[in-house]
């Protein structure tokens, strides 16, 4: 603020401190954007190395064939998360790498029953991540169950089912369509009794929609709309996705096996609902593998 | 045309252009000359009292950034359908929205463009080329608030001498902004999107939180320890996005040279103190003079601004909201 007048300094060169003082700027500044660089490129390591395959909804750009471009084409910003009625995807944190923010689904927590019917996650979806290639469930292939452990199958065995297939904490949801169309209900409050169990091709979402198909039919064939949705593509009924085969050992006791069929979509409804195993991924004796789908079978 | 280039050079770190004395307007350079003895310490004394703290604008400023992030949460938890998404990518009433950098980073890495992505670009473009570009950094990322706060216990830390701030050089953000836009488009992937704490900490308000906030949580302790506001001022590449809109946008603060004290609260107070160069003596290029693009326009210098030298302006419409 002072106003009076010094002498004029003689000119120096560029001070040194000053000179030495850019220098630590511009090092620090390096060393920031590498260090920012550096670790945003760790979050590549887990899509690279095929770390971060997960189930991933309906429609999904089809993975694992293009996981890349579905992580690139998703914005992260959990849409399909809000509209699905059962709460099945979840989105990847940071330990996911590039994957964090991007859904996916753990069918044995809660599968994507395609309760919503129009497949809203697709619907939501902002940025083609999820394709709007698909109209109806039986279009989606997220993979395809697997009889995974068939000695544990109570079906293979011989066995039936009476009680809460997921035991009285569990807190799935699944749309029990005799009960409710509209909304899902907690699996823990809709307890089976089966002479022997088939709850995977019971609760199959596919099988379901062909049951739906036939009864509509005899209802009324000839009504309209049914015919337009056959011209337009939508297979009412679409291809069975799973059966029960009879298998005999010769031992007098009537066993049944799960055998998995074109129409598979890989929703997961079969491994949330096997009452085999524990809460943990893998455990049921059927499972969804994420490396196959039905196009994938030709 | 003067406006968007000074603005861009500014963005992509370059100093304010400075003019000599003798293209300074005769009015201009009266008004400095008037001014050489007016600084009194009765002057001083009185603006170390004006505090900026909860100032009318950061008061409206914070109410509505919490207001919008919470109407995610509200949309999402209690399903009325009015904002349903992230800051990423949303639908506002069922309008598509989406973030323009998040939108661009997916651009470049998917090279593909649905739509749906054409609808939300362009209506977020329009809302924040109304409201003015980076008016979205300090008006609706919730990051920016969380780095607020840690704001301030920098600036005690750096009271009390325990620390000393750090700078970096001002062409880091465009340095990044460039790596970012790069690695989307090379390696097909949503880089920086991974880290950005934006989407971060707007998806932990929504979906929950997660391991990633361990990544939010150290870009703010190095803020509060090392150099203030770190991540918007030297990295950021949302903020670039933003201001490239605000070039083009009405609202802006607008400076008045004739009553300033030339003290400088305002440059103390601003995250990019380089649009604010214009308030040093004898830099200003006319008596009334808009500040660049690069300003969030987050009022805080119209707070403290003990002189009223600085306001808010719709261009076109004048002054506005006193």
């Amino acid at each position: 603020m002072s106003n009076e007048k010094k002498p004029k300094p003689k000119k120096q060169p560029v001070g040194k401190v000053v000179k030495d003082r850019q220098r630590r700027e511009f090092l620090r500044s390096a060393a920031l954007t590498a260090g920012v660089v550096g670790f945003s490129l760790v979050g590549l390591v887990p899509p690279l190395s095929g770390a971060s395959l997960r189930l991933r909804p309906p429609g999904a750009i089809k993975s694992p064939l293009d996981e890349e471009k579905f992580l690139a084409a998703c914005i992260k910003c959990g849409q399909c998360v809000q509209v699905c009625p059962v709460e099945a995807i979840k989105l990847g944190d940071l330990l996911d790498g590039a994957g964090v923010g991007v859904p996916h689904i753990e069918p044995r927590e809660q599968a994507c029953d395609f309760s919503c019917d129009g497949l809203q996650c697709v619907l939501a979806c902002p940025t083609g991540a999820l394709t709007h290639e698909l109209d109806f469930p039986a279009d989606a292939r997220m993979g395809f169950a697997r009889l995974h452990k068939p000695k544990a199958c109570l079906a293979v065995q011989g066995k039936g089912f009476k009680g809460k297939a997921r035991g009285d904490d569990y807190d799935g949801k699944l749309r029990y369509t005799e009960i409710d169309r509209w909304s899902p209900i907690p699996v823990a409050e809709h307890p089976y009794d089966l002479e022997i169990c088939d709850l995977c091709v019971r609760q199959c979402p596919i099988e379901q929609r062909i049951i739906e198909c036939e009864e509509k039919k005899k209802e009324g064939q000839d009504r309209p709309t049914a015919r337009v949705a056959m011209v337009i593509g939508h297979e009412c009924p679409p291809k069975h996705a799973i059966e029960m085969r009879p298998i005999d050992r010769g031992d007098g006791v009537k066993r049944l096996k799960p055998t998995i069929l074109d129409g598979c979509v890989g929703c997961g409804v079969c491994e949330m609902i096997c009452p085999v195993g524990g809460d943990e991924p893998g455990e049921a004796a059927i499972v969804i593998d994420i490396h196959q789908n039905t196009d994938m079978r030709g | 045309m003067n406006y968007i280039k000074e603005s861009l050079s500014q963005v992509l770190g370059n100093p304010p252009t400075r003019i000599s004395k003798d293209e300074q307007p005769e009015e201009l350079k009266r008004i400095y000359a008037g001014k050489k003895d007016k600084l009194k310490k009765a002057d001083l004394d009185a603006l170390e009292h004006h505090s900026h703290f909860m100032g009318k604008w950061m008061r409206r400023r914070w109410i509505t950034l919490i207001i919008v992030n919470l109407l995610f949460v509200i949309s999402y938890h209690f399903d009325v359908q009015l904002v349903e998404g992230a800051m990423t990518a949303s639908r506002v009433v069922g309008f598509h929205f989406a973030d323009l950098n998040s939108a661009l980073q997916v651009m470049l890495a998917y090279k593909h463009v649905v739509l749906n992505l054409v609808i939300g670009t362009t209506t977020v473009f329009v809302l924040w080329l109304l409201l003015g570009g980076r008016t979205f950094c300090s008006w609706a990322c919730p990051y920016h608030l969380l780095s607020e706060w840690a704001e301030y216990l920098h600036l005690w830390l750096v009271k009390k001498k325990i620390i000393k701030n750090r700078t970096f050089h001002h062409k880091t953000r465009a340095v990044f902004y460039l790596i970012f836009a790069l690695l989307a488009l090379l390696s097909g992937y949503t880089v920086f999107e991974t880290i950005s704490p934006t989407g971060i900490v707007s998806r932990a308000i929504i979906y929950g939180p997660g391991v990633a906030l361990l990544w939010v949580g150290f870009l703010l302790l190095f803020e509060v320890f090392v150099s203030r506001r770190t991540w918007c001022r030297y990295v950021c590449p949302i903020g670039i996005t933003y201001a490239a809109v605000g070039t083009l946008s009405p609202v802006r603060v607008e400076y008045n040279a004739e009553a300033c004290h030339h003290e400088g609260d305002c440059r103390k107070v601003c995250l990019v103190p380089h649009v604010l160069d214009l308030t040093i003596r004898g830099r200003a290029h006319d008596v009334k003079q808009e500040i660049t693009s690069d300003c969030t326009r987050c009022g805080m210098c119209v707070d403290i601004c003990p002189t009223n030298s600085l306001n808010f302006k719709v261009k076109g419409l004048g002054k506005f909201l006193e």
